[in-house]
């Protein structure tokens, strides 16, 4: 392959077009896209620093810069909210990941009596959207059977529901079916236990592995909402998405606290975005080729 | 679970007497280690279904007892006009929202395919919507859509010498707003998924058409799209059902205002059901919705089945 852009590297060949026509053209286009799609959330990082009271000062231009709005946030509790969303997105995320690596461990190295059927479960539960079960679900954590727990309220309610995640399991189990049965065999000759070979031969191989389902759970988690509306019953338990609501609809707090809160709530996928994208897209293509 | 394991052992047992063991270990092993997932799936999806299956048909009433109601809470539905008229906006949103992601992201992908290294910046860029939380986004973009002549939007919408528009609060433009976020969300989830189709096509077909004196344009259509036609329809199925059920979207911008006018099948869900306290009418709504997507996956595998045999 040649490092030169050829004409039929691309459906369009616009690659390896070159000219000043072009070069405007390009420049305009790509300038375009970049304005377009990341234009808003420009703003939101622009304005949460800017002293913004009335509800259309939402500006692109930098100016008057102050920390006001974060502070003047941490009297409306946005820091609490941020708190619970990172308690629910830790504990439910590391919930997740262990659930998903040890069912992929049995699905994927294991031959066994009704795996179909378990896969076909996995797969009946991500075709179900978690909009179609709210109600009930909500019904169901009130007075969990059979202990009648409820866990409305807690955050064991946020947590427990995202806890199994077929799209983790499935990702999970492919990479693990990779790892070559020789290395398995020679440790258990070597007399290692199933926990042993599962930690120390199949675990650390499926590290680029972990990474994918680690941040698509993450941004699964602190993206979810209907969830915590529906167990977060009073202020002191919502999470950060859910807060933004009510901060919005207080007359006297203007919009600047608002648009600290939701850049607060932006940041942490953004984040996990940027620093995980290899591994974000990878995820993202054998999740959709799957379907 | 522990009856299934016993019951699988059994089974196994009598056809291989002496691998049996260690057979009956392996499987024993494979349960334990899929316990934790099952239990969750059985807590938190498959009691909830079987609930909102039953809860269906029952008028649900916390503390009194449930009362038996047959199919009345699903005739409700298909009689009363908000329902319908919310099957309809919800229809609207998520054809709207997913050809208007489609054409985006396939025209977007194809004018950024390329491996220099401003591209991958310019890709990654026009991905970040994707990836942030929609509850706060859809706050920005409701802060955006101001009605108001000076709003971030009409001022820009000003420059192009159009009046200012009500967007969300109009009921004529409600919905097309909505759509509008939506849009812009998606499109890059679409580009970046057609990027990788684009990358699988052979590149020998390019020469061959060029060969043939193929123009880009005919090379386009002849070679290209159809290539893409499996991602186009992966992306189709998963757009379509996503919007569907939309909820955060429409309940941060709108809730359904301005009259209703861009209520949601899930909007007026979540209002009957835990606002209201109609669980027994609005778990009906659900597995309504449930049909729905399931009908269009269906269907959409279906049509794929056809167009390619």
């Amino acid at each position: 392959m040649t490092t030169q852009a050829s004409r039929f590297d691309t459906a369009l060949g616009l690659e390896a077009k070159r000219g000043p026509i072009v070069v405007v053209f390009k420049t305009l286009l790509y300038g375009g896209m970049v304005l377009v799609f990341t234009g808003p959330l420009w703003g939101l990082l622009v304005s949460a620093f800017s002293d913004t009271v009335n509800p259309t000062g939402f500006t692109l231009v930098p100016h008057s810069f102050t920390l006001k709005n974060f502070i003047e946030a941490g009297d409306r509790d946005v820091y609490h909210y941020l708190f619970n969303s990172f308690v629910v997105v830790g504990f439910g995320l590391l919930l997740q990941m262990v659930v998903s690596v040890f069912a992929a461990y049995a699905l994927a190295r294991k031959k066994f009596r009704g795996a179909a059927i378990v896969l076909l479960l996995m797969l009946v539960t991500m075709m179900l959207p978690e909009e179609v079960i709210i109600i009930p679900l909500s019904v169901v954590l009130a007075d969990v059977p059979p202990f009648h727990a409820n866990l409305i309220g807690s955050y064991l309610g946020m947590i427990l529901p995202v806890g199994a995640w077929g799209f983790s399991i499935l990702v999970m189990t492919e990479f693990m079916k990779e790892v070559p049965v020789e290395l398995e065999e020679a440790a258990r000759i070597d007399g290692a236990g199933e926990l042993r070979i599962f930690a120390t031969i199949i675990l650390p191989l499926c590290r680029p592995a972990l990474g994918v389902i680690g941040v698509f759970g993450f941004t699964m988690i602190w993206d979810q909402y209907l969830l915590p509306l529906v167990v977060g019953q009073e202020a002191g338990e919502w999470t950060i998405p859910i807060a933004l609501r009510s901060l919005r609809s207080d007359e006297e707090v203007g919009i600047g606290v608002l648009l600290a809160a939701s850049l607060l709530a932006l940041l942490p996928s953004i984040i996990a975005f940027l620093a995980f994208q290899r591994q974000f897209m990878r995820g993202l293509t054998s999740g959709a080729i799957k379907g | 679970m522990t009856l299934t394991v016993s019951r699988d052992a059994r089974h196994n047992a009598p056809q291989k007497r002496r691998p049996g063991k260690g057979r009956r270990h392996g499987s024993l092993v494979a349960w334990l280690f899929l316990s934790p997932a099952l239990l969750l799936f059985f807590w938190f999806k498959f009691i909830p279904m079987f609930e909102g299956v039953r809860m269906s048909f029952y008028e649900v009433r916390p503390y009194l007892g449930d009362e038996w109601r047959g199919l009345s809470n699903y005739r409700t539905i298909v009689s009363d006009s908000a329902f319908t008229s919310a099957i309809w906006h919800s229809f609207i949103l998520a054809i709207g929202t997913t050809a208007g992601s489609l054409i985006i992201g396939l025209v977007l992908a194809l004018l950024i395919e390329g491996r220099a290294r401003y591209l991958w910046f310019v890709r990654t860029a026009a991905f970040l919507p994707v990836v942030t939380t929609m509850a706060a986004v859809a706050e920005v973009w409701r802060i955006m859509y101001h009605p108001a002549d000076n709003g971030l939007l009409n001022t820009i919408v000003g420059w192009l010498g159009i009046g200012p528009a009500p967007f969300l609060a109009s009921e004529h433009s409600s919905l097309a707003s909505i759509m509008g976020m939506g849009i812009w969300r998606g499109a890059p989830y679409d580009m970046m998924i057609f990027l990788a189709g684009l990358v699988g096509i052979d590149r020998t077909l390019y020469e061959a058409a060029a060969v043939d004196g193929a123009t880009v344009w005919q090379r386009l259509w002849r070679v290209t799209l159809p290539a893409l036609r499996p991602v186009f329809w992966i992306l189709f199925t998963l757009a379509a059902i996503r919007g569907i059920r939309v909820f955060v979207e429409v309940y941060v911008l709108t809730n359904g205002g301005p009259n209703g006018s861009s209520e949601v099948l899930m909007t007026l869900i979540y209002k009957l059901g835990l606002q209201q306290g109609e669980l027994g009418v609005a778990a009906a709504g659900s597995i309504v919705l449930f049909l729905a997507t399931l009908t269009l996956t269906v269907v959409v595998q279906a049509l794929r089945r056809r167009s390619t045999t």
